[in-house]
């Protein structure tokens, strides 16, 4: 059976391990301050709106006071940082430091997902979406300082404009623009001001369709943690606000420069380099991002497939996918139901979560063959009954326990020990909660171990939490009532918490023995044949 | 963890965030050009010569034209590449031929190049062609300038003023007393905002 469980072999395998290490173990430490609700890793795209927003209502208080002109630009930025400094200066330090807070989230935000591997597959979307977004959010930062018209705006727009000119695409240089002072326009300003709105609008509809195969986006961060983040900003605000270099002045050079280097680390390298290498370092890293999603190992899993014939149209899967694959379509066949479901194959990850939202899929089903309303192809919903059954087999003991853990969360494979049986799934909430009845029900284990990613960061965004609500009751298809709880343990660990896991599953075992029989004739299960007492993963 | 623990640590966070934040805003300062060196800029924007003479149309070859075409003189559209040559201190530092612009040749020649230079006293030459001329140049300017530390010395090129322009530095401003500590590290100077404000 297919397993996902890293990214593959080579360099970049090396390297998404031990970034994703990383990630786990900072946000490990953050779970336990924060908790999994507020922990700033989990919502870095939320936290990028968020910032978006303040850059937005700041920058519109900036544009009141701001003059556009060559004198009056800088001016009246002074204006409002000197004169006005318990409100203007707060809002320009606001207005710097949420947009340099909305490059720090975009580049942690995209160098998580590269590490967690999410950017594969039908994944692409969404990750080549976001590589124009890093250039508006460039353009419009960039433009920003150049409005100032202070030192370090006329060293920007001289090598901005120059770097252009180095394309040749323009009837005259642009950079004469900048030669004498006589020669700067007023408009000029007016095109720049029109620029640095325009960007962050079209900034805004990229984002749009950046999260068009999300489904549910979370753009929204949670109160608490966006009162902190503005609580940071305003006090950062206060202690260091936001000031300009001394006026521009075409006849002399910039000298020593206080470069933002959230926006502006390219001109020193224009400094060093060649404009037309820059330009190639620029193109070959848009280039690079926009080609790893299918960079080697190319990994696609079969999409779900629907199985009209025990498809009720009940509409859970289309509720559970993360992803926007399953719309319900009206009913193409003679079967009494409204709609069906219907899969997009592209836009569907493979996680099956569907399947294990199906009310179909249950493993109870002897008379007719288990075919769930909708199932992965690769990973199907008997195939898992038989590999159930097979891990049971080769239980023994008075402490039986099957794991069930997600391939994105700690490999299964490692907590296998005598007495322990381990199946992996890619999602935990592919698992439909009646294989939990039918475990225990059927004697083939004393407990069930659920397992998956960290609360708040399920790898297929809403498997952990669509898990728990189903075992809770408060969520289609729920876990039966007559099922003992005491029997079910859930860990939610990263694959850096294998220990912990592992920890937990041996406190679990002894308190099964201490529990009451739950089976009426609870006795000790036959040894089967070919059973050894070794548990062993057939994941 | 204790409440009063998880606070504190949420307190260490934001302030870890907010020193990268601040920091990384302004810091660390980067040097962009040296107190002893100062930038020569040459730029222009000018069509050479046709690459031929305009000849007259006879008055029997201008009745062949469609109306709308009877121009007197015969033209060609493309133009001769500009050559241009700076020299500094008797050394060339720059000879270089720009080609027209454009698909067909036709539109201006340009060049724009900056020169880091010592400051002090130097013997600036500047010539161009614009023509089919092998020897010699159609315009040139030399004279003996003064450059000031991080002095931008512009070359412009204006075929309608004359020729070569050689734009002149303004007076440095005094340095301004610091109102405020704000002020101090910019040199601004609150104007008057009335005077400001009429500007609008």
């Amino acid at each position: 059976m297919p397993r996902r469980v890293g990214p593959g072999g080579g360099v970049l395998a090396i390297l998404q391990g031990r970034l994703r290490w990383a990630f786990e173990t900072v946000e490990a430490a953050l779970d336990r301050i924060f908790g999994s609700a507020w922990n700033p890793l989990y919502q870095l795209g939320a936290l990028g709106f968020f910032y978006y927003w303040v850059v937005t209502v700041s920058g519109i208080y900036v544009y009141i006071l701001f003059d556009t002109g060559t004198t009056e630009a800088y001016e009246s930025v002074q204006y409002m940082t000197v004169e006005q400094w318990y409100l203007g200066g707060v809002m320009r330090s606001l207005h710097r430091y949420a947009s340099d807070g909305m490059v720090l989230m975009m580049a942690v935000h995209m160098l998580r997902e590269f590490a967690l591997d999410r950017y594969r597959g039908a994944r692409w979307f969404t990750w080549v979406t976001g590589t124009p977004i890093l250039w508006l959010v460039f353009v419009a930062g960039i433009t920003g300082y150049w409005m100032v018209w202070d030192e370090l705006a006329q060293y920007v727009a001289i090598a901005s404009t120059e770097w252009f000119d180095w394309l040749g695409i323009f009837g005259e240089a642009i950079a004469r623009n900048f030669l004498t002072p006589q020669t700067l326009d007023d408009r000029f300003f007016s095109l720049l001001t029109y620029i640095h709105i325009v960007a962050p609008l079209l900034l805004l509809l990229v984002l749009w369709i950046h999260l068009q195969r999300v489904a549910k986006p979370r753009i929204n961060a949670k109160r608490g943690l966006a009162a902190g983040t503005f609580l940071m900003l305003v006090v950062l605000a206060f202690i260091k606000p936001a000031v300009s270099h001394p006026p521009a002045d075409l006849n002399t050079v910039p000298g020593v420069l206080n470069l933002d280097w959230f926006y502006l680390p390219a001109y020193p390298l224009m400094d060093h380099f060649s404009y037309g290498a820059v330009w190639a370092f620029a193109g070959v890293l848009s280039f690079m991002l926009l080609a790893l999603p299918w960079l080697p190992p190319l990994r696609r899993p079969a999409a779900a497939a629907v199985d009209l014939d025990n498809c009720n149209g009940c509409e859970r899967c289309a509720n559970d996918c993360p992803f926007n694959a399953i719309v319900m379509r009206p009913r193409s066949d003679a079967l009494p139901f409204e709609q069906q479901a219907s899969v997009t194959a592209s836009l569907c990850v493979g996680c099956g979560i569907c399947a294990g939202s199906c009310p179909t899929a249950t493993p109870f089903r002897r008379a007719s063959a288990l075919r769930a309303g909708i199932d992965l192809p690769e990973r199907s919903l008997p195939a898992l009954r038989d590999q159930v059954e097979a891990v049971a087999a080769g239980l023994a003991g008075e402490t039986r326990v099957i794991v069930f853990g997600c391939d994105h969360a700690v490999p299964v494979d490692h907590v296998s020990a005598s007495g322990i049986g381990a199946v992996g799934l890619p999602c935990i909430a592919a698992l439909p909660p009646s294989f939990i009845d039918y475990i225990l029900s059927r004697d083939l284990a004393d407990g069930v171990v659920i397992t998956g990613c960290r609360q708040g960061e399920c790898f297929n965004r809403f498997g952990v939490d669509w898990m728990e609500a189903r075992l809770n009751g408060t969520r289609d298809p729920y876990l039966r009532k007559r099922v003992p709880r005491q029997r079910v343990l859930t860990v939610w660990a990263a694959s850096a918490d294998r220990a912990a896991l592992k920890t937990a599953i041996e406190a679990f075992r002894p308190r099964l023995s201490d529990l009451p029989p739950h089976l009426p004739d609870r006795k000790t299960p036959p040894a089967r044949p070919g059973a050894v007492d070794g548990g062993g993963s057939h994941a | 963890m204790h409440k009063i623990a998880r606070y504190l640590g949420q307190a260490v966070v934001y302030g870890l965030i907010a020193a990268l934040l601040g920091y990384f805003a302004d810091t660390p300062a980067y040097r962009h050009a040296d107190a002893d060196k100062a930038q020569l800029t040459l730029s222009l924007a000018h069509s050479g010569k046709h690459v031929r003479e305009c000849r007259r149309r006879s008055a029997a070859e201008i009745a062949a034209l469609p109306p709308n075409m009877r121009k007197p003189l015969d033209c060609p559209r493309e133009r001769l590449p500009v050559l241009v040559e700076v020299e500094l201190d008797g050394q060339i530092i720059m000879r270089d031929s720009a080609p027209p612009s454009g698909l067909f040749g036709d539109g201006p020649s340009q060049i724009y190049e900056n020169f880091v230079i010592p400051i002090g006293p130097h013997d600036l030459a500047v010539r161009l062609r614009d023509s089919d001329r092998v020897d010699g140049f159609d315009y040139q300017r030399e004279a003996r300038i003064v450059i000031a530390p991080r002095q931008r010395f512009v070359i412009e090129f204006r075929a309608e003023a004359g020729g070569f322009r050689f734009a002149t530095r303004a007076e440095p401003a005094a340095p301004s007393p610091a109102a405020t500590w704000l002020t101090r590290r910019s040199g601004w100077r609150p104007r008057n905002r009335a005077a400001r404000s009429s500007r609008r």
